[in-house]
């Protein structure tokens, strides 16, 4: 009997580089009461969110990708050709085949890296973060970029109250490679479909194609393009209190306290949330909270690496210090994991 | 069964640290959002607080159900 090879297994993994791309179109909350009867001072109060980013119709969710990619590569000063892996976060590559990754691998240089998508919506970031660590540690890939990457304002219904005025367009990337420390604690991950209908599509592609047009045309104000939406309260009861138990949860497989924490990177989701989950975890005040969400809105698989990319930019001692990151949304998904910040 | 005047004091304290909301104005035929002005993102709030401090569970479309002070003393007297 032969006995099969397999690959040296590494001890450790850690985040090797952080790059981001935000486009450039700053819609307001008075931008957003032409769409929704609001006021900036209500959006404000009940979102934290100020403004959020939004891609030109020009701009796709690959062209932001390309950029936050070329830029967490360069940071880390990993050879493309060491790259053997890339895993894309995203919601709103507007193709069910082919995937996002296995272009933006070529745009990058970086073929013939392994290349796929993952679904995993605002927990996709931790997701993909999870999955390059196990593919390192694994020996099945030297190195691995992740990229969280949306374009949602192709999947929102300005005009729609429930989640469209929150949400905001990235990118943002990571390279992990290995490492002779932990860079990255185990992930706490998971699913709960029963609240699957929580966030979600109005309609399906099918539901397009097969609808009978000449006998049911369509109505006026009614959107044929499928959007998001979300029942806001349901999901906020979810994200802020069953979200800090995972969170908990990967601090103590990490084997780590809050005191031990530089900085929370939670999903930027609502300010509310951030603040409650900031108040469950009893988190001390020497903890830098990432609050991207009053300036970027909630960018899905983008949120958690633009919202650290900001922090190491704002507070550049937060370099090689700790940091729990979590990602929540529809599903409903979540991840969770203590990294060290590159 | 918890008494009712208990549970609207103890939810009065809830409505109070939540919203700031006097809890002399906490009284049972008043709408959390029409009267108190709650939103339903603070409601979620007060639910997961009642909760923990009457021992009940208020499952989320429960909540829906809840529109004033009176409607949740009395699920959570019943429940309790």
């Amino acid at each position: 009997m032969v006995t099969l090879n397999t690959r040296p297994l590494q001890k450790f993994s850690k985040i090797l580089g952080l790059g981001t791309a935000r486009p450039d179109v700053v819609v307001t909350n008075d931008d957003v009461c032409e769409w929704i009867d609001s006021s900036d001072e209500w959006i404000r109060t009940r979102t934290g969110i100020s403004t959020r980013h939004r891609a030109d119709s020009e701009t796709s969710a690959m062209d932001l990708a390309i950029a936050a990619a070329r830029d967490a590569l360069q940071r880390s000063a990993v050879p493309p050709e060491e790259i053997d892996g890339v895993i894309v976060s995203t919601i709103s590559h507007p193709y069910a085949t082919p995937s996002l990754a296995a272009k933006l691998a070529h745009e990058i240089g970086v073929s013939p890296a392994a290349a796929y998508d993952i679904s995993a919506a605002c927990a996709g970031y931790c997701y993909g973060v999870g999955q390059a660590d196990a593919l390192v540690r694994a020996g099945a890939a030297r190195n691995v970029l992740v990229v969280g990457v949306e374009k949602l304002s192709d999947f929102i219904d300005n005009s729609e109250r429930s989640i469209s005025f929150l949400l905001g367009d990235g990118a943002g990337a990571v390279v992990v490679g290995p490492s002779e420390e932990a860079g990255i604690g185990p992930t706490v991950w998971g699913s709960d479909g029963s609240k699957w209908e929580t966030i979600n599509m109005t309609h399906s592609l099918l539901e397009v194609r097969n609808r009978d047009w000449i006998s049911d045309p369509v109505r006026e104000d009614e959107k044929v393009w499928p959007t998001l939406y979300q029942d806001g309260p349901t999901v906020f009861r979810w994200a802020a209190w069953e979200m800090a138990k995972v969170a908990q949860q990967a601090l103590d497989e990490a084997g780590v306290s809050a005191e031990d924490l530089g900085a929370f990177v939670p999903h930027q989701a609502n300010m509310r949330i951030i603040d409650q989950l900031v108040k469950t975890l009893k988190l001390p005040d020497h903890v830098v909270v990432g609050r991207d969400i009053a300036d970027a809105g909630n960018t899905s698989a983008a949120s958690v690496p633009l919202a650290a990319r900001r922090l190491l930019d704002e507070h550049p001692e937060l370099s090689g210090r700790l940091a729990l990151q979590i990602g929540f949304g529809a599903g409903l998904v979540y991840a969770a994991q203590v990294v060290v910040l590159p | 069964m918890a008494d009712k005047n208990e549970i609207l004091a103890g939810l009065a304290e809830i409505v109070n640290e939540e919203t700031g909301v006097e809890t002399s104005d906490v009284q049972l035929e008043k709408s959390f959002t029409e009267d108190l002005d709650i939103d339903s993102i603070s409601m979620m709030t007060i639910v997961v607080n009642a909760e923990e401090k009457f021992g009940v569970t208020i499952p989320d479309e429960e909540v829906k159900n809840l529109t004033t002070v009176g409607e949740a003393v009395d699920f959570i007297a019943n429940a309790s």
